[in-house]
């Protein structure tokens, strides 16, 4: 069984942004746990000489010709904002201190 | 509401595509007929099939008076113009209501379409709304919507499977003719499978993922979903095709998957090599789920084809190294999730609350216990020191299966094997179980990884009454190969049953609140 700790989980949810309660920790370092088991084979099934495989298509530096072409409007753009303000989005401070 | 429900719903798109050309119905009598089936059985959200997200009857009815004015006129127009057609919530739609199955996005309305929505509007279809679906695509039940889940038409208690649950219950219950699914590692085909219902995941870049909401980038896939191969084929063709607004559209012209349609339908496979591969059968399926398979292979063997039984050693690696790859492209995808631009916002309690601490609020609040739970193993998998073992391992085991395919379609020109080991299983079994939700996906995962095209069409019921997928296999951009035995396949069987197997599904009367 691969332990995955709840301090791990409570480590990933900060990195990943996501508040949980204590019963979430627990319940999810359980469950990671159980899914962890069954994907851990894929270590043993490949060897070092198997070129890792990142996208079914091998497409590289698909570009398009650099001219001016319509886009949203800013008024588009900000329609969905939860806030908004000078044509701009309105966000919570970013810096800890006081501005 | 009357109890009679209107024959036209029964039909299909292509019968209705040609009694609109002969003006013998109107886009809006089609569109009304479908629009009333909705409000008689997709209601409430706690008993109805629960199919819809969003029902668009203003715009749909809108529409449809505008193609019957250009058809009055003599326009020239697409084979479909006119038909009703259901879209995944997971495609953006300028005007409409997207929300992915997920409370992040209550009320958001996009301000743009699509690619294949656009495709859509360009062919005159009728969009009469948005399909449920797991929240962000990331289940296999529907249960994973914030809304609550979609009903299986053949029994109100089970799954109709996911993520594109909506989509393929919406066919099945003749709420729509048409739909729109995405498939990321099984989620318009295992729908299809546990519906009656045929379902095609195209190849990978086949078409446009352009407003489609990544879950995983690298293995999405939008595609057609319908009640027969021909109706399947004639949706494929309006939305397949290269689009300069996805980089890894694949800039080649599309199989003609119509054509292939047509000639299938003869019921002859002279000539096709086909593959039953050996790891995707045996321990795990289901009696009932075999035994309609390998009556289907006989049936292939029967229409001319040269059936031979293929090793594929690598799939048995193939899970786990979709949920190794899934959730860490998936984390990525969903960091964009973060109350600032569009979506919810939470903000928490108290002063100086910082941008960081309402991201953490509002994804808490945003994202279901699936969402979360593929996040956090994502960014587990991802994290510096089990890197290599995990995702790295992954991606190798994707090489290794991609060559398992290349191989064996030296051998053969399609592959078949069931599409899910089970048939349709109760709401709330695999619930508090994801391994065991996970484990039905085994058979669908290994098109994803390779970017190949594949599909599910009906092989019959099972023991249990319920339907039962037979997943047809392809090359990468052969899309035409899997309507030319899945229509030869179809035509036999629908011969042997006296018609469709969907005629068999019992009429709608609910499920116990």
């Amino acid at each position: 069984m691969s332990v995955i700790s709840r301090s791990e989980v409570e480590h990933l949810a900060r990195l990943a942004r996501i508040d949980m309660t204590d019963e979430e920790l627990d319940r999810m370092a359980g469950q990671l746990g159980a899914v962890l088991d069954a994907v851990a084979q894929v270590a043993s099934a490949v060897t070092d000489d198997v070129p890792a495989t990142s996208h079914p298509v091998p497409l590289t530096n698909v570009t398009r010709p650099d001219v001016v072409r319509p886009g949203l409007s800013a008024a588009d753009a900000l329609a969905g904002a939860p806030a908004s303000e000078d044509g701009r989005f309105r966000v919570p401070q970013i810096l800890e201190e006081d501005a | 509401m009357s109890s009679s429900v209107n024959e036209l719903v029964h039909w299909n798109a292509s019968r209705l595509s040609e009694a609109l050309v002969a003006k013998v119905v109107s886009s809006e009598e089609v569109t009304q007929a479908h629009l009333d089936r909705i409000a008689a059985v997709d209601g409430p959200a706690e008993t109805g099939v629960h199919a819809f997200l969003h029902v668009a009857a203003e715009s749909a009815l809108a529409r449809a008076r505008e193609i019957d004015a250009d058809r009055a006129k003599g326009a020239v127009l697409g084979a479909l113009a006119g038909v009703p057609i259901g879209v995944k919530d997971v495609l953006t739609t300028r005007g409409m209501p997207t929300t992915c199955g997920s409370r992040m996005l209550q009320g958001w309305v996009p301000p743009y379409d699509a690619t294949v929505v656009r495709e859509l509007h360009a062919a005159g279809l009728v969009v009469l709304g948005k399909t449920n679906m797991d929240e962000f695509a990331m289940g296999s039940t529907t249960e994973h919507s914030a809304y609550g889940p979609t009903r299986n038409p053949w029994d109100p208690t089970r799954i109709p499977g996911g993520s594109g649950g909506g989509s393929a219950a919406a066919l099945a219950a003749f709420e729509a003719p048409l739909t729109i699914g995405s498939d990321t590692g099984g989620s318009i085909r295992q729908p299809a499978a546990v519906t009656g219902t045929v379902g095609v995941k195209p190849t990978y870049g086949g078409v446009s993922r352009y407003g489609l909401v990544a879950l995983a980038s690298s293995l999405d896939q939008a595609g057609p979903c319908a009640r027969t191969v021909l109706d399947t084929a004639l949706l494929h063709a309006v939305i397949a095709g290269h689009d300069p607004y996805d980089s890894t559209s694949i800039p080649a012209d599309v199989p003609d998957v119509v054509g292939a349609a047509r000639q299938g339908a003869s019921g002859d496979l002279t000539g096709v090599r086909v593959g039953v591969v050996t790891e995707l059968s045996g321990e795990g399926y289901e009696a009932g789920v075999t035994a309609r398979f390998t009556e289907a292979v006989a049936l292939m063997r029967e229409a001319g084809a040269e059936v031979v039984e293929l090793s594929l050693p690598n799939l048995v690696h193939a899970l786990a190294a979709y949920y190794l790859i899934l959730p860490s492209e998936a984390s990525s995808n969903l960091a964009k999730f973060d109350g600032m631009r569009y979506g919810l916002r939470v903000t928490p309690e108290g002063e100086h609350v910082t941008a960081e601490q309402v991201m953490r609020a509002t994804r808490a609040a945003g994202f279901g216990d699936e969402a979360k739970r593929r996040i956090i193993l994502g960014t587990y998998a991802l994290s510096a020191g089990y890197y290599d073992a995990y995702y790295g391992s992954a991606q190798k085991v994707r090489t290794l299966v991609q060559r398992d395919f290349a191989r064996a379609f030296g051998q053969v020109d399609v592959l078949v094997s069931p599409t899910a080991p089970t048939t349709a299983y109760r709401l709330g079994e695999k619930l508090d179980d994801p391994l065991a939700m996970y484990a039905g996906d085994v058979a669908t995962i290994p098109a994803n990884l390779a970017g190949i095209p594949g599909m599910s069409l009906p092989a019959g019921l099972s023991d249990d009454g319920l339907p039962v997928g037979l997943q047809v296999l392809a090359p990468q951009q052969a899309d035409d190969r899997l309507y030319r035995v899945g229509a030869a396949v179809e035509a036999r069987l629908t011969a042997q049953w006296g018609g469709p197997l969907l005629a068999r599904v019992p009429e709608w009367k609910g499920a116990t609140a």
